[in-house]
């Protein structure tokens, strides 16, 4: 579970089969596991229509084999998320009516791949969503506009315009990131020490 | 009634100041000697000839430099002015709200043709004269929200209303307290209201959402927000505070009446007629503490007001570590009398 509650940020839950004509699954990492989590209920034809995104990330290939054991119509492993990307467009692109979207892993994965579906048009009511694994943060410098991924730390350094930002707890789904904010701004070079806030 | 429009800057050299007349038309936000969060929401009607209420787009003598300010913001940073696609027809009720009202409120500052579709718009103060063809796009140089918004003083943030929620999807945002349209744009009321300590568990943000879901066309509604901030800066982003941040460090007994400034929102809020999109303009005015001190009543109640504010509002508004040297310098004008009720001056 994540903790803290903020406002702007998602409520994540926990996949369920649901009637659809296609399943695209989208993970990365412990997410693996909620996808074979979820194959323990599923009707024996189920995923036969499904299609799954896998980025193993640190975990390598230790979900990879019994992924493959689900025998899913289609299962791509891939290096990052950046690198999937055209396909999950093109497969959200050529979606009818009928796709349901599973979302597992980090919440900077579940974001992103949330953001491709909607601007794809598809409802709200057709994703799911599951956090597994690291809670590690995707944050964006409100200065620079670039986004760091797997922050673990607070205050970090901004990995594009090098500032030293502290993670603020306000989220864009747009985005897909927490929002981070130069922490010596009144007080230049005042820098407390960075503690492990996120693994 | 004659605006002699200031010559003033917002940045760099800050020589913005209030005229007597401006300092006594301030919009003072506290009734009472002490301030908690609630839900503050009154009907948007004219009142008290020459108050900030009286007309509904406030034109003052800061009007021709603030646009230049937020000129100057948006070149520096276009991100500051988005609108997503489904907002444009949002835009174009906003610049029919804006500039019916200007024509008929200031005729001899702005002027509107109407003949069908043509539209022939005339701006004196700004020197602007267009000739346009009303909801085509092409014959504007800017998209209509934009359009508009460069020449009304206030930042506008439209929302789009679906789902029983606001949502905040166009704006244009140069003159700030401390949050990012680029960050926030497409989130709903809750979602970009977030970070507001308090308010949340005090139920304030579900009333006043089911209020603004309900505002009708026609009867639109204000309430004011306030913060203080170092320097004459309506640009208090987040994304420029790494530069004005610093500014708060510079602060002292001595200049304290120069450099410190109360912020106050004048917030209203429209329903608009064809996209039933909700328009929330904040207008920001600014007053230094010398010129506040000059009305006796503020002063004393100011001091109050900030000596016992909630230290996590404090903290939210970005004067806690400065505090007990504003408290400091406000307690030489407070001599313990009591305060009348209500804003205005005695
Ligand atoms: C639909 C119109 C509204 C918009 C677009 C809006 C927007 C915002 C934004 C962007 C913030 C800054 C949040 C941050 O720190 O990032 C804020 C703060 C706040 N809003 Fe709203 N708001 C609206 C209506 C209201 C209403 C009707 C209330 C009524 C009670 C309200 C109460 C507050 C309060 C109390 C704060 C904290 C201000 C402070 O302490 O300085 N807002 N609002």
């Amino acid at each position: 579970m994540l903790e803290g509650s903020i406002p702007s940020r998602p409520v994540y839950g926990v996949l369920e089969i649901r009637p659809g004509r296609l399943h695209l699954m989208v993970a990365d990492a412990e997410g693996a596991q909620a996808i074979l989590d979820l194959a323990a209920s599923a009707p024996s034809d189920f995923f036969a229509g499904a299609h799954i995104i896998y980025l193993p990330k640190k975990s390598g290939d230790k979900f990879v084999a019994r992924l493959e054991r689900l025998a899913p119509a289609q299962l791509y492993v891939g290096p990052s998320y950046e690198a999937a990307l055209p396909r999950l467009r093109r497969v959200l692109a050529g979606a009818h009516m009928g796709l349901q979207v599973y979302l597992a892993g980090t919440e900077g994965l579940m974001g992103q791949a949330m953001f491709e579906a909607t601007q794809a048009g598809i409802p709200h009511s057709a994703i799911q969503t599951e956090h597994r694994g690291s809670t590690v943060r995707r944050v964006q410098c409100v200065h620079c506009k670039g986004i760091t991924e797997d922050v673990t730390h607070d205050p970090f350094r901004c990995a594009h315009c090098g500032l030293h930002l502290f993670v603020r707890d306000h989220y864009s789904r747009r985005i897909a990131a927490f929002q981070g904010v130069r922490i010596d701004a009144e007080d230049p070079g005042n820098i407390p020490e960075s503690v492990e806030r996120f693994r | 009634m004659t605006i002699i429009f200031k010559e003033e800057t917002f940045h760099d050299d800050f020589t913005f100041r209030n005229s007597p007349e401006a300092v006594k038309r301030f919009p003072f936000p506290f009734p009472e000697d002490s301030y908690m969060y609630s839900v503050n929401l009154e009907p948007h009607k004219s009142y008290r000839p020459g108050s900030v209420y009286e007309r509904t787009f406030d034109v003052d003598e800061h009007y021709v430099s603030e646009m230049r300010d937020r000129a100057r913001v948006l070149a520096e940073d276009p991100l500051r002015c988005q609108s997503l696609p489904h907002m444009t027809l949002a835009g174009w009720d906003l610049l029919e709200l804006i500039m019916t009202s200007k024509a008929e409120e200031y005729p001899e500052l702005f002027e509107l043709r109407r003949d069908g579709a043509k539209w022939h718009w005339i701006n004196r103060p700004l020197g602007i004269e267009q000739k346009f063809t009303f909801l085509d796009e092409t014959t504007l140089p800017y998209g209509p929200m934009e359009y508009i918004t460069r020449q009304t003083q206030g930042d506008f943030a439209v929302l789009d209303q679906r789902d029983d929620n606001l949502w905040m999807d166009a704006g244009m945002v140069t003159t700030q307290a401390d949050w990012s349209l680029d960050f926030d744009i497409g989130m709903n009321f809750f979602e970009w209201h977030a970070p507001v300590p308090k308010a949340h568990e005090m139920g304030i943000f579900q009333r006043a959402l089911k209020f603004l879901l309900n505002v009708q066309q026609g009867s639109p509604a204000r309430r004011l927000n306030w913060t203080m901030t170092v320097n004459p800066l309506l640009d208090t982003s987040p994304e420029n505070y790494h530069k004005w941040g610093v500014m708060k460090k510079d602060l002292t007994l001595e200049n304290m009446g120069q450099m410190m400034h109360l912020r106050v929102e004048l917030q209203t809020f429209f329903r608009l007629p064809r996209s039933n999109a909700l328009v929330f303009p904040i207008r920001c005015y600014l007053i230094k503490l010398d010129e506040l001190v000059t009305v006796p009543k503020w002063a004393r109640r100011f001091h109050r007001v900030i000596r016992d504010l909630p230290a996590e509002l404090a903290t939210y508004k970005g004067f806690i570590t400065n505090r007990p040297k504003i408290v400091e310098w406000l307690s030489r004008y407070d001599d313990g009398a009591a305060t009348s009720p209500g804003i205005w001056p005695d």
